[in-house]
């Protein structure tokens, strides 16, 4: 056995995660050979379709964007030690209160009343999550379970106000609450940006994605609260001895994870949707959590993990067209993904020191001593 | 509402209550037996989807509800053995894996299950246990899921067998002490795969219930949480079967409110009476656990209960 050196931990954090989503792609294209279809052009469909053109990259940006918000509400809690899957329903409910904040106020129609559409989003989305987060600190639930039946209940009141109190008597066939204020929607980054540019009508919310992402991750590296919340999730035991009041960081890390996935939903009506409606649940926050895992809870690698599954989910629609393949073969190909990512952990620490076949061993024995030296 | 509305509304919920309570019955017997020996498998929400798509096919294909069934339990036994087999791989958490389940199981059966939106299968036989009752109300209430009964018989035989077999006592073993399990000489991850496997098996009639009696078809939105609600049924129930069953009843019940309101005519907030078994269990989760202790029953090397 070679000695670790101190390349081997990062050199790992992306040899591990991108051996797992090669065999991902290597098992979708059997998947898919089984099907009868030609799993080359299936591979090169999925990177065509995310990353292929300008209209591609679009695509795959604007979908992006939501994946790095529903990613860090499972990375948050999870730096903290929670296990919390609350994304899809603090999104929805972010959407509804950024679609419901006109309701019941007047909004000045300029940046301002933007700002205030999104912050209601994301205080929707902090509540919910912390909820789940509370729960676990003060009665002990376990805070995946809670967190899931919460994102139903969520799911319940987003379609009970969006088809009842809140409906828009103009939506007939798909009910919507009443489209959001010209002025407050969120336009694209670059205002009237060609069509066949890469960044094209790509709206603000990547660029707060990006943010929020970079913001998070330096909060845990660089500040001693980030810290602290570390030490949390390091072990409960040891914060709580040293004195770090664990109960309050944990429901912080949870209402911050949730706030995020808020503004997500809240960006998402904002800037695509126009109104809260159906479309909205998609199962954005659940592609999160796969983004979460796969970037192993790090923010900084969040972002290049979120635009890879947005653009797989963007490649959909082409696999879909071209080879005939239900529009469900993402979701397959997200979940072998997830599959492997777990299953290469356990490799961890152990890819630069295989346990090597005797033969071998007698062989190489000097020249590895040499070299561990 | 009239005397007699009251009593057709309560004739539905009990109706409602096996009819909606057998897939709760099934996928918490199967989570009580996976979390006896020692693992949590939230993926089994992944399970009843999955399955339910299988057995919906495997009786369109065959003809046979009862081949479509067994299709649906081998199904959901092969999803379950994969989350046994990566929970033995070191340093892989069960309520990750769980996770990842979760999301495998409905993509691949809405993959599979794009062709069976459509078409009709052959359903399993109802029991009309109102036969000797006039009043179609009644009959329609008591004509029960002839599954329903398998899995009375099977919460009682798991009790039984919890504490009085050899298969059983090992299974509780490997769940409450993984070091006495080692010290006899059993393998903990072969016991703990196979607990697994066989709870996932059983989850997997579930599914056949949902898709092959009630509500009977397949579609993408079949089972929206069912799975997940009667893992957490589970920590109410305190890991006994028998009362996986009373639990399973109850939330039947409060799933059949919705409809029953609705067939009686009431239907505003249907949404609303819809979420009811979530924030129901959400609160019955609040109300049993405690920070304090480890709630009585649970299995010791259980995450979930720590």
């Amino acid at each position: 056995m070679s000695a670790p050196r101190p390349w081997h931990s990062p050199l790992e954090s992306v040899l591990l995660p991108t051996l797992a989503l090669a065999g991902a792609l290597l098992l979708f294209g059997l998947f898919v050979a089984l099907a009868g279809k030609s799993p080359i052009e299936a591979w090169t469909l999925l990177f065509k379709g995310a990353f292929g053109d300008a209209f591609s990259w679009q695509n795959t940006l604007q979908r992006a964007a939501p994946l790095m918000l529903t990613a860090l509400a499972v990375a948050l809690p999870a730096r903290a030690g929670l296990t919390v899957i609350g994304g899809e329903g603090a999104l929805v409910l972010g959407a509804l209160a950024c679609a419901g904040l006109p309701y019941v106020t007047g909004l000045p129609g300029n940046w301002v009343g933007s700002l205030m559409v999104l912050i209601a989003a994301a205080v929707a989305g902090a509540v919910w999550v912390a909820l789940a987060g509370a729960l676990r600190q003060w009665r002990g639930v376990n805070e995946t379970i809670s967190s899931l039946l919460l994102g139903y209940i969520a799911i319940a009141l987003f379609k009970h106000f969006v088809e009842g109190p809140m409906r828009d008597p103009a939506s007939l066939n798909k009910p919507s609450t009443r489209p959001l204020d010209e002025a407050l929607r969120i336009g694209p980054i670059i205002p009237g940006g060609s069509i066949d540019s890469w960044l094209g009508d790509v709206h603000w919310g990547l660029v707060w994605g990006l943010a929020l992402c970079v913001i998070v991750g330096l909060w845990l590296s660089f500040t001693a609260h980030g810290f602290s919340l570390r030490v949390v999730g390091g072990n409960a035991r040891a914060a709580r001895l040293v004195g770090l009041p664990t109960d309050r960081l944990i429901v912080v890390a949870c209402a911050a994870g949730g706030a995020c996935a808020g503004l997500a939903g809240g960006l998402e009506v904002a800037a695509v949707h126009t109104a809260a409606n159906a479309s909205l649940i998609a199962g954005l926050g659940y592609t999160g959590i796969l983004v979460s895992f796969v970037a192993r809870h790090n923010p900084w690698a969040i972002p290049p993990v979120a635009i890879l599954f947005g653009g797989f989910g963007a490649a959909g629609s082409l696999l879909q067209r071209r080879l005939e393949l239900p529009d469900a073969s993402v979701l397959v190909l997200q979940g072998f993904a997830f599959v492997f990512i777990l299953a290469t952990e356990a490799l961890r620490g152990k890819l630069f020191g295989w346990p090597m076949p005797s033969v071998l061993k007698l062989r190489l024995t000097p020249v590895v001593k040499g070299s561990a030296a | 509402m009239t005397g007699d509305a009251w009593v057709d509304l309560l004739l539905a919920i009990i109706g409602g209550a096996v009819r909606v309570g057998t897939p709760f019955l099934f996928v918490s017997l199967g989570e009580c037996l996976t979390e006896k020996s020692g693992r949590i498998n939230l993926g089994l929400e992944g399970v009843l989807v999955f399955s339910a798509m299988v057995g919906f096919g495997g009786s369109y294909l065959t003809g046979s509800p009862w081949l479509g069934v067994l299709a649906a339990g081998l199904s959901g036994a092969l999803l379950a053995l994969l989350h046994g087999l990566l929970c033995s791989l070191p340093r892989v958490s069960d309520i990750a894996t769980g996770i990842a389940l979760m999301l495998l199981g409905a993509g691949l059966a809405f993959y599979f299950g794009k062709p069976l939106i459509q078409p009709q299968a052959a359903q399993i036989p109802s029991l009309a246990l109102g036969a000797w009752s006039s009043s179609p109300q009644v009959q329609s209430a008591l004509s029960i899921n002839a599954l329903f009964p398998i899995g009375l018989v099977l919460a009682f035989l798991m009790a039984w067998g919890f504490g009085n077999t050899r298969w059983g006592l090992v299974v509780r073993m490997a769940g409450d002490s993984s070091d006495a399990a080692r010290a006899l000489g059993y393998s903990v991850n072969g016991v703990r795969i196979a607990a697994t496997c066989a709870g996932g098996f059983i989850a997997g009639l579930g599914g056949a219930s949902l898709s092959l009696y009630y509500p009977g078809s397949w579609n993408e939105g079949l089972s929206s949480g069912q799975g997940l609600i009667a893992v957490a049924l589970v920590i109410f129930a305190r890991w006994s079967p028998v009362r996986c069953l009373l639990a399973a009843l109850l939330f039947g019940g409060a799933g059949a409110i919705g409809p029953a309101l609705q067939s009686v005519g009431v239907t505003g907030g249907y949404y609303l009476y819809n979420a009811m078994p979530y924030a129901l269990t959400l609160a019955i989760l609040i109300a049993t656990c405690s920070p304090k202790r480890s709630i009585k029953g649970a299995p010791m090397e259980l995450g979930v209960s720590k």
